[in-house]
């Protein structure tokens, strides 16, 4: 692993420690009390400064090390807490954050927010702007790579003194089996022992006597025994020993380490289990290297780079093309299928299964640092709106592909700024009509059959539906005869060029409409929809699929072509009887299924494959479910089988195509496009409604 | 006989970091996340020396250094205080609870090996 490995590492680790370190201010702005909160985001903001140090990132290092410092003295109580300073907490971890991610991109920061963020914290910290730390901040101690290596400790006090004993033992030593090792193996046991081995004397191989003594040691000693214990230690060995013992009042010189030669300094239990595990030898040549690593490791993850697992994503989704290919190239030979070549082909379509799904799992992250990023966001834009309001969010441990979660970012971003700018009433307003000052938003993640639903609500004043009327019909993007529903007029906000805000806000008026929140979400193969109560607040239902890769499929034929529909969304197939079909005065029709009654589409017409409605007998109806609960039932002309479809995304080249999700190749090569029911049902995938500004058909 | 060496950070940056250098430095490395799992690692690890940090969750540094000196397992393994702490009333405290020396991070990887090394007067 090279440095640059591991500068990776820091920087993914930042993002946890950042989460952490957010989470912690938050719960103190909320009013914790407990230490451990305090400890956590100091330890958060310390592992920061730490990490940076080692790659020397000199501003996160000097901009951690003061915020650490005020944290410091809130967890030292030397300094009172207060409003302001919980504020001025959150500002420093935002601009750490900013600090960070300019680390890792390699860009210069602007010194003067440093600046900023530093004056706030010792404003509301009641401290000056002690020039001292400044000072402090750029001493050496924190110099990329300084080492202030503070060995052996300087003896100060009565903790200890300093022995050098010089010890060379005589050719009789052998004899009397006294052995240097263990020696000094006793004198480590008094204290801290450093040794150098005098081998000066040993002559080559040719000459040696092993029944001659060569080597001799000094070996300094930090102790608080006296003299008279370290002598106790050679009471035996003196006679056979030259030794030398004096106390010297230098620290102890840095020497060279010489591994080879001396025994640990160890415990005696632990020598002992060294013994009868393996045979000691005092005098070895280098020992070999072990390659072992950990012996203890918490619970065992690996980070891997996420270009790696994407790579084998694609391939597993090559192997689900080729292992369908197989399949069906052996059916159309005409070969006597063997059963063991069915065996076999049954084993590949069943292992491809585990290995796509072990590779999704892989990909599955929790929403959390996603949604914990939106705190953030919150804050911002409440007090960029002069509003006050929090985030609440649940379901952060749902887990999505992570491909979506990242590229949920943004537009879940534009949709909270919208919450807070658009969405949440001023404050007064929020007075009169009897709520609190405080504005709520409410994020949340749920699994809802195969895909994932992430709403954003918030208890403001719900749509001001005759005013989005009266903007969309004065900018032309209706007629003013429009007659619409409730439903649709919120979704009029999703139209390109609608924008309602009467000022222009510095917030959510960045060029960026919820049009385009729509179009990234469809990009994910996602819906969003709106829905509001006026008075109560607006709700953005984004509905995601779990991955963007592979997807249990219906293959379905209708007019001749070939269309996948997700099976997570099919509830049941039927072959319903002519006189349960009704029609209704606008054209529609609707199914009667036991009693309820269900819109009823003919793939074929919406989608254009056909003027009209084919012969009702032999059609075939697959009920699905709606992102809404509603069902549908989409009549099509048979079905083929199922199978795992790899989805290869049309967004890129065709733009959005109304009712259809996305495309596939089957196994004979072909294309397949892939159905959105949800999106079959909406008025705006028919040709004939208003709401289409572009003919997308 | 290879050195073992119980290299105890909260930092998962550091954690790698110290796993690499220590490893290529030939010890037999053995890693905690904070003082507790240090001390659990204790008796399987039987390190030569310690390297702790100092500031860490659930139990700290010092709280290692007491740990190791009086515990259960007491052991007489030096401690070396890894840290970007440079304080002389913290590192008295580490000396008086038994530490044996006091590196300040950011650390130059051969001189940590070498005063390893030195503790373990190998």
């Amino acid at each position: 692993m090279s440095s640059i490995d591991l500068k990776d590492v820091f920087f993914v680790e930042c993002e946890d420690l950042l989460v952490a370190m957010d989470e912690g201010l938050r719960e103190l702005e909320a009013g914790s009390t407990d230490p451990e909160t305090v400890n956590a985001v100091f330890r958060a903001v310390h592992s920061i400064k730490g990490g940076a140090g080692a790659f020397a990132l000199a501003d996160l290092v000097n901009f951690a090390h003061k915020f650490e410092t005020v944290l410091d003295d809130v967890r030292a109580s030397r300094i009172e807490t207060n409003p302001t300073l919980f504020g001025a907490f959150l500002v420093a971890g935002d601009h750490l954050a900013d600090l960070v991610a300019a680390a890792r991109d390699g860009v210069q920061t602007d010194p003067s927010a440093s600046e900023k963020a530093i004056a706030a914290l010792n404003m509301a910290g009641g401290q000056d702007d002690a020039p001292a730390d400044s000072v402090e901040i750029s001493a050496p101690v924190f110099a990329p790579l300084a080492l202030d290596l503070d060995l052996p400790l300087p003896v100060t006090g009565p903790e200890g003194r300093n022995f050098r004993i010089a010890l060379k033992p005589k050719d009789s030593a052998i004899n009397a089996g006294h052995d240097a090792a263990l020696l000094l193996q006793q004198l480590a046991e008094l204290g801290t022992l450093s040794t150098t081995i005098d081998a000066s004397a040993l002559p080559d191989a040719t000459a040696f006597d092993p029944n001659k003594s060569y080597l001799g040691w000094t070996a300094d000693l930090l102790t608080e025994h006296s003299l008279a214990e370290i002598e106790e230690v050679f009471d035996f060995a003196k006679d056979d020993c030259e030794l030398d013992i004096s106390e010297i009042e230098a620290p102890v010189p840095d020497l060279p380490p010489l591994p080879d030669l001396v025994e640990p300094q160890d415990t005696a239990e632990n020598v002992i289990a060294e013994v009868s595990e393996l045979a000691p030898q005092p005098v070895k040549a280098e020992a070999a290297k072990s390659k072992s690593g950990s012996t203890a490791a918490p619970r065992q993850t690996i980070r891997v780079d996420i270009e790696r697992v994407d790579r084998l994503v694609d391939v597993v989704g090559e192997l689900v093309i080729h292992q369908a290919m197989l399949s069906e190239a052996i059916e159309q030979s005409g070969l006597r299928i063997e059963a063991e070549v069915e065996r076999g082909l049954d084993q590949l379509r069943q292992l491809s299964r585990q290995i796509q799904e072990s590779v999704m799992s892989i990909r599955a992250q929790p929403v959390k640092p996603l949604f914990d990023r939106m705190h953030r966001i919150v804050r911002e834009a409440s007090a960029a709106a002069n509003k006050t309001a929090r985030l609440i969010t649940e379901g952060e441990m749902t887990e999505v592909d992570k491909t979506i979660i990242e590229r949920l970012a943004d537009p879940l971003t534009h949709m909270i700024r919208n919450a807070v700018d658009h969405g949440l009433e001023k404050m007064e307003k929020r007075l009169e009509s009897g709520k609190s000052e405080e504005g709520v938003v409410t994020l949340s993640a749920a699994h809802r059959s195969g895909r994932v639903l992430i709403t954003l609500s918030d208890d403001g004043g719900g749509i001001d539906r005759d005013r989005v009327k009266q903007v969309a019909i004065s900018k032309g993007l209706i007629p003013a005869s429009a007659d619409l529903t409730p439903s649709e007029i919120d979704n009029l906000l999703f139209l390109p060029g609608f924008s309602t805000a009467s000022e222009v806000s510095n917030l959510s008026g960045r060029g960026v409409g919820m049009d385009v929140v729509k179009s990234e979400i469809a990009g994910l193969g996602g819906r969003v929809s709106i829905a509001s109560v006026r008075g109560e607040g607006t709700t953005l239902t984004i509905s995601l699929p779990l991955t963007l890769a592979v997807l249990d499929g219906m293959v379905v034929e209708v007019s001749g072509q070939l269309l996948v529909l997700p099976v997570s969304s099919i509830i049941e197939t039927l072959r319903p009887e002519a006189e349960a079909k009704h029609s209704i005065g606008t054209g529609d029709t609707v199914l009667d299924v036991r009693g309820t009654f269900v819109p009823l589409i003919d793939v074929g017409t919406r989608l254009g494959f056909r003027e009209v409605t084919a012969s009702d007998c032999g059609s075939i109806v697959v009920l699905v479910e709606r992102d809404d609960d509603d069902c549908l039932a989409l009549m099509v002309d048979g079905i083929r089988d199922q199978r795992q479809v790899v989805i290869k995304g049309l967004e890129g080249n065709y733009g959005h195509i109304p009712g259809i999700a996305a495309a596939t190749v089957l196994g004979d090569g072909s294309v397949a496009l892939i159905l959105d029911p949800s999106d079959l049902a909406n008025p705006s995938s028919s040709q004939r409604s208003a709401l289409q500004p572009v003919a997308a058909e | 006989m290879t050195l073992r060496v119980l290299a105890i950070d909260d930092s998962f940056t550091m954690r790698e970091l110290l796993r690499h250098v220590l490893t290529e430095a030939g010890f037999e490395v053995a890693i905690a996340e904070d003082g507790v799992h240090a001390i659990e690692c204790l008796p399987d690890a039987k390190p030569d020396v310690i390297v702790t940090d100092l500031n860490m969750p659930r139990m700290d540094g010092f709280g290692v250094i007491e740990a190791v000196r009086g515990g259960e397992h007491s052991s007489r393994a030096p401690i070396l205080v890894l840290t970007t702490e440079s304080a002389e009333p913290l590192k008295q405290r580490a000396r008086a609870a038994g530490a044996t020396g006091w590196i300040v991070k950011p650390f130059n990887e051969t001189s940590l090996v070498a005063a390893i090394r030195r503790v373990a007067a190998w």
